[in-house]
């Protein structure tokens, strides 16, 4: 474990140069949180114009899988935090095993939404064109739409998330990672989680 | 904050999201809705209290974090002034 960390030249004490860090990576959590803002505003735009179309639509989504990888993406944040923890503490095998055991829930998670989307897909629930698909009214393609469109970013970022930490694990092997940028990359691993934890019940437990 | 604390922490978000997943079966109509976004919240909170340790940073990089959940507040306030009073569906 990296232990010390290089003083950059435009800082005077180690202590500003950690809140610098974590001061950029906050703020540009901040423009995430504003990315999927938007697309919750659209959600519930939606929610609020075509209530029961919306009901009716988020019925079809399969609420048991969508609470399994909610878990595993719970239990992915305490293995990321454990990580950071560990790393404060000098224990770098435990943070390490932390940081590739959320890598390999992440990557779980995405099997499942990939299962997900290839059974709505054979339930003709996907707009796309060229793909069969059929819906009861205008607003229940839009859900889809939008349901796609949300999950869709969310497990970009997640897979964007699977690799920083993998690749941070990596580096923490080698004892080149400090407690630093493990716990940034923590940050943004928590930050996908919370788009999660507030995207399911938008989406799958709002159903008639 | 000890590994132990940080389990506890764990087991509090998944029995609170059961609880969510939970009252969507019960027959209380769109009162459900309101429940398990408040949870949601909470779960947040949780996450980024003792996960993300906002307890244990500045003020700066808190009111940083604060900043952007206003801001999206704002937007919010400002789209559902439309949306809430369109009146015709």
């Amino acid at each position: 474990m990296k232990s010390s960390v290089d003083l950059g030249m435009q800082f005077t004490e180690l202590a500003r140069q950690r809140e610098a860090d974590r001061l950029g990576m906050v703020i540009f959590l901040g423009t995430e949180v504003m990315l999927f803002g938007g697309l919750f505003a659209a959600i519930f735009a939606l929610r609020v114009l075509h209530p029961q179309d919306y009901l009716a639509a988020a019925g079809q989504l399969h609420l048991w899988l969508g609470a399994l990888n909610t878990c595993i993406l719970l239990t992915s944040s305490l293995a990321v935090a454990i990580a950071v923890e560990a790393a404060r503490h000098e224990r770098g095998r435990l943070a390490v095993a932390g940081l590739l055991a959320a890598a390999l829930l992440g990557i779980v998670f995405l099997g499942i939404k990939g299962f997900e989307y290839l059974s709505e897909y054979r339930e003709g629930l996907m707009p796309l064109a060229g793909v069969a698909h059929h819906f009861e009214a205008p607003p229940q393609q839009l859900f889809m739409n939008l349901y796609f469109a949300a999950t869709g970013l969310h497990a970009l970022h997640l897979l964007i998330g699977i690799a920083t930490v993998s690749v941070v694990a990596a580096l923490a092997a080698r004892d080149v990672a400090s407690p630093e940028t493990i716990e940034n990359a923590g940050l943004y691993w928590h930050l996908v989680d919370i788009v999660w934890v507030f995207l399911y019940p938008s989406l799958y437990l709002m159903r008639g | 904050m000890p590994i132990a604390r940080l389990v506890t922490i764990w087991a509090i978000l998944l029995f609170i999201f059961a609880i969510s997943v939970g009252v969507t079966f019960l027959p209380l109509g769109s009162v459900r809705s309101a429940i398990s976004l408040t949870i949601a919240a909470i779960k947040a909170a949780l996450i980024a209290w003792f996960f993300m340790r906002m307890r244990a940073e500045s003020g700066l990089v808190r009111l940083a974090a604060a900043a952007a959940l206003f801001m999206l507040l704002i937007a919010f306030l400002l789209t559902g002034s439309d949306y809430l009073t369109r009146g015709a569906g």
